[in-house]
């Protein structure tokens, strides 16, 4: 590769590296770079591709499999398992996808909301003391969410809001992160020569939002709420500290329990089947819609980095 | 800065004729300022309901300790003197960190080169492997967990046949040895993807002719993407690093999760989160759990602000 040809013109050197030996080594390295990248695939895969062959086995099959863990039993007992999955515990499973759909939804519009509002305060009004909440907000991004999960648990244990929805709920419409984003983008996409030009026409600071601003921001509103949904529906120590209620947990902290209760020796419930069956289940919709929502997600994920 | 809106102020300003101007500006500004603020306001109501007002209140149950003659005592910084001095603490402070030094290079490998493939390639493949190694992120972290830890099962996974055809024997993972490489795994499993897509996409941002001209001065495409891709996209590798860093300190769902299934790898105060948890949950030390949840937030919070005011021209933040 470090045959340098240095050409005269560059002409003559898209002529060279177009020639016949340089172009064969052009033509190797895509299929070493092809052979990594199949191979990442399959790395990111595998538990993915594991967890739609078990959730075909009965508890058995899992433990004693006759084609070993990556490939199907005999015995296939897809349905079997789901029937199982939607009647344990009279349907709980249901109720906590429900719940996690409930969460997640009202969590992702309303930190959305929240986040259009004031990173579009932030971009276009000059305000008194927008410098030092502005500041403020980003040292809070840099404030882990886990670290506010004990404090509002002792909080809301002190007003009684612990084991509510709203326990869920309220803290999810935090996204300090979202405000940054909307900022950022806020400030290039809505130009300000036309919010002056709309203000001149005589329309109001609420018409030029709702029908200039809004139109210009959605990449950045499709981002944060997506983000914001993925946060809140992956959600875990939460609603594990506020929420004692079997039937307000979500998926993610519902499994969990099921894991503790299989694995806890003697007397546990053997629940294995179920599990895997409810994971899989749990990780549909969201793989879904970022499969079919790629064109939203694809460019949004990076606004932060973008600057 | 401020440049957006007082544009609109500044003639009026320059001009000489003040009286008038002078009453009506302030109403103006006034007007401004109330709308400014109240768009702001309503996500300003949650940030002090649901950030400050919990922290201020655990800070406040961190500086008291209770005692069964008294109730809540106040014992200002004891809680912490003792949290400082807790080895159960320190240990998982010690592990968190050591965790983080391992594993975020790792991952940042990982989406790094995976970027570069897939923005050097232009074929159906790349943009196939765009979606599938982003998939994980998808996956609630609890379900990656899960999925790992019966992977490196002994009794579900694969591990012992794939081992066995090479006559190995398999490495458990889920080990009191093995258990800080199944979790580097999982963690990078899990978010490699996401990193992947903000660098791939800032991999796009460069303009092209960057390359070309460096292939006129005979660069070959390993130098050009490594002395000109990777410094160009430094800006997200940074800002990948440190929310890395905040995520990775605060370590609590997977090992939460592979505790039940990993006997005696995994203890009560295994990581700082977790051990706050047990200490609120099981022991109902809240006082105590407090001043430890209140610790690692500021360590952290400090740690990265000063990362990334070091670091700022880089980090666009």
């Amino acid at each position: 590769m470090a045959t340098t040809l240095v050409p005269s013109t560059p002409k003559a050197g898209r002529a060279a590296a177009a020639s016949g030996p340089r172009r064969e080594v052009g033509e190797r390295r895509p299929l070493f770079r092809s052979i990594v990248l199949i191979g990442m695939c399959f790395y990111f895969l595998v538990p993915l591709w594991w967890l739609i062959v078990a959730s075909t086995k009965t508890v058995n099959g899992l433990f004693n499999g006759s084609a070993g863990s990556l490939w199907f039993d005999k015995n296939i007992d897809l349905f079997g398992n789901l029937a199982q999955l939607f009647n344990q515990s009279g349907g709980i499973y249901l109720q906590w996808l429900g719940n996690s759909f409930l969460y997640a939804l009202t969590g992702g519009v309303g930190a959305t909301v929240l986040a259009v509002l004031a990173g579009y305060g932030f971009a276009k009004y000059a305000f008194r003391g927008r410098n030092v909440s502005f500041a403020l907000l980003l040292g809070s991004v840099m404030v882990p969410v886990t670290a506010l999960v004990l404090p509002t648990f002792v909080l809301f244990s002190a007003i009684g809001l612990n084991n509510t929805i709203w326990a869920v709920i309220l803290p999810s419409l935090l996204s300090p992160f979202g405000v940054y984003l909307m900022r950022v983008y806020a400030q290039d996409a809505v130009p300000d020569e036309l919010i002056e030009a709309a203000r001149i026409d005589g329309a109001g600071d609420a018409k030029i939002f709702f029908s200039i601003a809004l139109p210009l921001l959605r990449p950045a509103i499709a981002t944060v709420l997506l983000l914001s949904i993925v946060a809140t529906w992956n959600n875990y120590f939460l609603p594990l500290a506020v929420l004692s209620d079997p039937k307000l947990f979500p998926v993610t902290v519902g499994l969990g329990q099921w894991l503790q209760l299989s694995a806890a020796a003697g007397g546990g419930q053997q629940l294995w089947n179920l599990i895997v069956i409810g994971a899989l289940v749990s990780v549909i919709p969201l793989i879904l819609a970022f499969v079919f929502l790629q064109r939203y997600w694809q460019g949004g994920l990076s606004l932060g980095s973008l600057k | 800065m401020s440049h957006t809106l007082e544009a609109t102020n500044a003639p009026g300003a320059a001009r000489p004729g003040k009286p008038k101007q002078h009453r009506k500006r302030p109403t103006v500004a006034r007007r401004r300022n109330l709308i400014g603020w109240s768009f702001v306001a309503p996500f300003g109501v949650v940030f002090v309901a649901l950030l400050i007002l919990p922290l201020a209140y655990a800070f406040w149950l961190s500086l008291q300790t209770e005692t069964l003659a008294q109730g809540n005592t106040f014992t200002w910084f004891d809680n912490y003197v003792r949290a400082f001095s807790d080895p159960l603490f320190l240990e998982g402070a010690r592990f968190v960190v050591l965790f983080s030094i391992v594993v975020i290079p790792v991952q940042m490998l990982v989406s790094l080169i995976a970027a570069l493939i897939i923005d050097s390639l232009t074929t159906r493949l790349a943009r196939i492997s765009r979606v599938l190694i982003f998939i994980p992120y998808a996956v609630p972290v609890v379900i990656g967990a899960l999925m790992w830890g019966f992977l490196y099962s002994p009794s579900f996974g694969p591990g012992a046949e794939i081992f066995g055809l090479f006559g190995l024997v398999a490495p458990n993972l889920l080990s009191p040895d093995g258990i800080f490489f199944g979790l580097i795994n999982i963690v990078s499993w899990q978010w490699a993807g996401y990193y992947m897509i903000i660098i791939y996409s800032a991999l796009q941002g460069i303009d092209p002719a960057l390359y070309e001209a460096a292939k006129l001065d005979g660069a070959s495409k390993l130098q050009i993407a490594l002395r000109i891709k990777v410094p160009m996209v430094a800006s997200s590798l940074v800002l990948i690093l440190v929310f890395a860093l905040i995520h990775t300190l605060q370590f609590f769902t997977e090992p939460h999760i592979l505790k039940s299934i990993a006997s005696g790898a995994i203890d009560a105060s295994f990581t700082p989160n977790i051990y706050a948890y047990n200490l609120a949950f099981s022991y109902t030390q809240f006082n105590y759990a407090s001043a430890i949840s209140f610790a690692l937030g500021i360590i952290v919070f400090i740690g990265s602000y000063i990362f990334l005011v070091s670091t700022r021209k880089r980090s666009g933040l």
